[in-house]
C-alpha cells in the first residue's frame, strides 16, 4: 500500500517502530502532492521544506508526533499566507497562530500547505476561490463540495492524511462527501476560534477531514477546548473520543427525519442512505422515525443570519490596517468603496449587500428578527427529536457532486447545495458525515450522523460502527 | 405576523451598497437586482410561520465569563503593522478625512 494512503494510527505505529522517518513522510506526502496537484489544485501554498525542517525536530512520542496536517487558507498559521481565498488578502501573512494551530503544534503535528476555498468560506463548490477551482479527486469534471473543497479533495485525493476546515452550513461535512472523507462539524463552543477569520459568528465551528472515523475523534480531542482568547469557547471537559469508539450500537436508538427523504433528492442517495439504516438495524439499532417540521425553513433562515453576520464581520476589510488598498484615494470613502469593489468577488459581495439590506431601518424586524425565531423553532425541532433518540441518520448532500459551472449562475441553486447540513449550524448542534457508497458513475454518497449538543461521543460511536462493518472508507479515488 | 415583506423591486441596491462602503459597476447593480429578488422570494417563505410565541430572551446556558483587566502579553506593534498598506511613526496612514 502507498504511504500516502495509510491512516494516522498507522503512521504512527511505523514512525515510533523506527520503520519510517517523519521526514519521509513529507517527502513521499509532497511528491503525491507534485504528482496530482496540477490536476486537483487542492493547495493554494506548500513550503515542503519548512514541514521537512518542522518533521526532523518532531517528538514523535507525542499524540500527532511527525504527523502532517492541511489547513484551510482561513486559520492562521504565523508566517504563512491567510488569504480566505480572497484578493483582499493577497500577500498577507499571519502575525499569529491561531489556537487550533499551536493545539496541532503542541502535539507534534507538522503543518502542511494551506488548502483552497470558497472566497471567504462563502460558497458550496469551492467555485468561488479567487484563485481557481479545485476538482473532485473521483471525477474531474466536478466540484469537489463547499467551501472547504481544497481539504476535502487534498484528504480524499490522499495528497493529505488530515486538514482542517471550517463549517457555517455544512462547508466541511457537504465537501466530505462529495470526496469520501470523514468530516466532522463539532458542537458550537467546542473549538475555539481564535485566528480563525469570521465569516457568520454564531455559525462558523473548526472542525476536522479524515480518512476515518478514529482520525476525526484524535483531531477532536487534541483541538477541542476552551480558550480565554475566544469567550464563545465553552469551559467543559474534553472526553476522550477515541475511547467511546469501538462499542457498537446495541440498545441506541436511530431517528430518522422524514423531512430529510424529500422530493428532489437524487435515487442513488437515498438509496444507499437507506442501506445505511438497514445496516444499523442489522447491528443491533433500534430505529425510529421523527420528525423536524421546520426543516423546509432552514436555508431561508440561514441566508438572512449569515449574510447579516457575514456583512458585519467583513466591514473590518476596508483597505486600512492590512491587505489590499486601492490605489491613489481621493479621499477615505473612495478608498473604501473601492478597495472592496476590487478586493471582493462576486458571492462575497452579493452577500454583503443581502446582508446590509436585512439589517437595513425598516427591514430589521421583517427579515432579521423573523429569521433569528424561526431559528429557535428549528433548534426546538432538534431537542424533541433528541428526547426519543440518541442520534439522527440523514443524507449529507441531496446530490453527489455536480459538474463544474452547473451552477454557478443561479445562487439560489448552489445555496440548496446545503440543505440537509444548515440546520445542524442553526441550532449549534454536531454532525459528522461518512462514506456510505457510491453512485453507479463512481461518485461518493454520504451520510450525514446528527448529535445533540455535546453528542460527539456517541455520535462518533455510530459512525465508527457503520464505518467498521462498511468498506466504503478504504476505497481509493482513481486519481 | 404582521411584519411587512417589502416587495423585491422595492430593493434599491445601489443604496445598500453605499451603505455597505462597496463601490459596484452597473452591471454587478443589474446582476444582483435580480438574483437577490430571486433570493428575498425565496426567504419570503418565512412569513408562514407563526413566530408570536417565540422569544429571544437568550440561551439560558450562555453566562457572561469576566476576567479582570491586566495588560497581558500581546501583538507587538511592530507585528501589527507588518500586513498595512501604509504606515508612519507607528501608526496607520489613511487618506485624510477632515478638512
Amino acid at each position: 500500500m502507498e504511504l500516502t494512503s495509510l491512516t494516522i494510527p498507522e503512521l504512527r505505529q511505523k514512525l515510533q517502530s523506527g520503520e519510517l522517518r517523519s521526514r519521509e513522510i513529507i517527502d513521499q506526502l509532497a511528491a503525491r502532492v507534485e504528482a496530482v496537484d496540477p490536476k486537483l489544485k487542492a493547495y493554494l501554498h506548500l513550503d515542503a521544506d519548512k514541514a521537512r525542517a518542522a518533521a526532523d525536530t518532531a517528538n514523535t512520542a507525542l499524540p500527532l508526533g511527525g504527523v502532517p496536517i492541511a489547513i484551510k487558507d482561513v486559520i492562521n498559521v504565523e508566517g504563512d499566507p491567510c488569504t480566505c481565498a480572497s484578493k483582499i488578502l493577497q500577500g498577507y501573512t499571519a502575525p499569529y497562530d491561531a489556537t487550533v494551530i499551536t493545539k496541532l503544534r503542541e502535539a507534534g503535528a507538522v503543518l502542511f500547505g494551506r488548502t483552497n476555498m470558497d472566497e471567504f468560506a462563502m460558497g458550496s463548490s469551492t467555485e468561488n476561490s479567487s484563485w481557481g477551482i479545485t476538482r473532485n479527486p473521483w471525477d474531474l469534471d466536478r466540484i469537489p463540495g463547499g467551501s472547504s473543497g481544497g481539504s476535502a479533495a487534498a484528504v480524499g485525493g490522499h495528497e493529505a492524511f488530515a486538514a482542517l476546515g471550517t463549517d457555517t452550513g455544512g462547508s466541511i461535512r457537504q465537501p466530505a462527501a462529495l470526496c469520501s472523507c470523514v468530516g466532522l462539524k463539532p458542537t458550537y463552543g467546542r473549538i475555539s476560534r481564535y485566528g480563525m477569520v469570521a465569516f457568520a459568528s454564531s455559525l462558523d465551528q473548526i472542525g476536522t477531514f479524515t480518512k476515518t472515523t478514529e482520525e476525526a475523534a484524535l483531531l477532536l480531542e487534541i483541538i477541542s477546548g476552551h480558550d480565554p482568547r475566544d469567550n464563545t469557547s465553552i469551559d467543559r471537559p474534553v472526553p476522550k473520543y477515541t475511547a467511546s469508539l469501538g462499542q457498537g450500537v446495541k440498545g441506541l436508538k436511530l431517528g430518522v427525519p422524514k423531512e430529510y427523504f424529500i422530493e428532489g433528492i437524487d435515487s442513488e442517495v437515498e438509496k444507499a442512505v437507506r442501506a445505511a439504516i438497514e445496516e444499523y438495524k442489522r447491528q443491533g439499532a433500534e430505529i425510529v422515525e421523527v420528525s423536524l417540521p421546520h426543516t423546509q425553513y432552514a436555508v431561508a433562515v440561514y441566508y438572512i443570519i449569515a449574510t447579516a453576520e457575514c456583512s458585519a464581520n467583513l466591514a473590518r476589510f476596508d483597505g486600512v490596517r492590512y491587505g489590499k488598498r486601492a490605489q491613489n484615494p481621493k479621499d477615505i470613502l473612495d478608498m473604501y468603496g473601492r478597495t472592496r469593489a476590487e478586493g471582493f468577488g462576486a458571492e462575497v459581495k452579493r452577500r454583503i449587500i443581502l446582508g446590509t439590506y436585512v439589517l437595513s431601518s425598516g427591514y430589521y424586524d421583517a427579515y432579521y428578527n423573523r429569521a433569528q425565531k424561526v431559528r429557535h423553532m428549528i433548534a426546538e425541532d432538534f431537542r424533541l427529536a433528541f428526547e426519543k433518540c440518541d442520534a439522527l441518520l440523514t443524507p449529507t448532500s441531496p446530490t453527489p457532486a455536480f459538474k463544474i459551472g452547473e451552477r454557478t449562475q443561479d445562487p439560489l441553486q448552489m445555496y440548496l447545495a446545503d440543505i440537509f447540513t444548515i440546520a445542524v449550524n442553526l441550532a449549534g448542534i454536531c454532525g459528522v458525515s461518512i462514506p456510505c457508497g457510491f453512485t453507479s458513475n463512481k461518485l461518493p454518497i454520504g451520510l450525514q450522523i446528527i448529535g445533540p449538543k455535546w453528542g460527539e461521543e456517541t455520535m462518533l460511536r455510530v459512525a465508527h460502527t457503520y464505518e467498521q462493518a462498511t468498506p466504503w472508507h478504504k476505497e481509493k479515488p482513481p486519481i | 405576523m404582521a411584519d411587512p415583506v417589502p416587495s423585491s423591486e422595492s430593493i434599491d441596491v445601489t443604496y445598500v451598497a453605499d451603505l455597505a462602503r462597496l463601490r459596484l459597476s452597473p452591471d454587478e447593480i443589474a446582476t444582483f437586482q435580480k438574483q437577490l429578488a430571486d433570493v428575498l422570494g425565496y426567504v419570503s417563505q418565512l412569513t408562514e410561520v407563526d413566530v408570536s410565541h417565540v422569544s429571544l430572551l437568550g440561551d439560558a446556558e450562555l453566562k457572561n465569563r469576566l476576567r479582570t483587566d491586566e495588560v497581558q502579553p500581546s501583538l507587538s506593534v511592530e507585528r501589527a503593522l507588518a500586513n498595512a498598506p501604509k504606515q508612519e511613526n507607528n501608526l496607520f496612514v489613511v487618506p485624510r478625512m477632515i478638512e
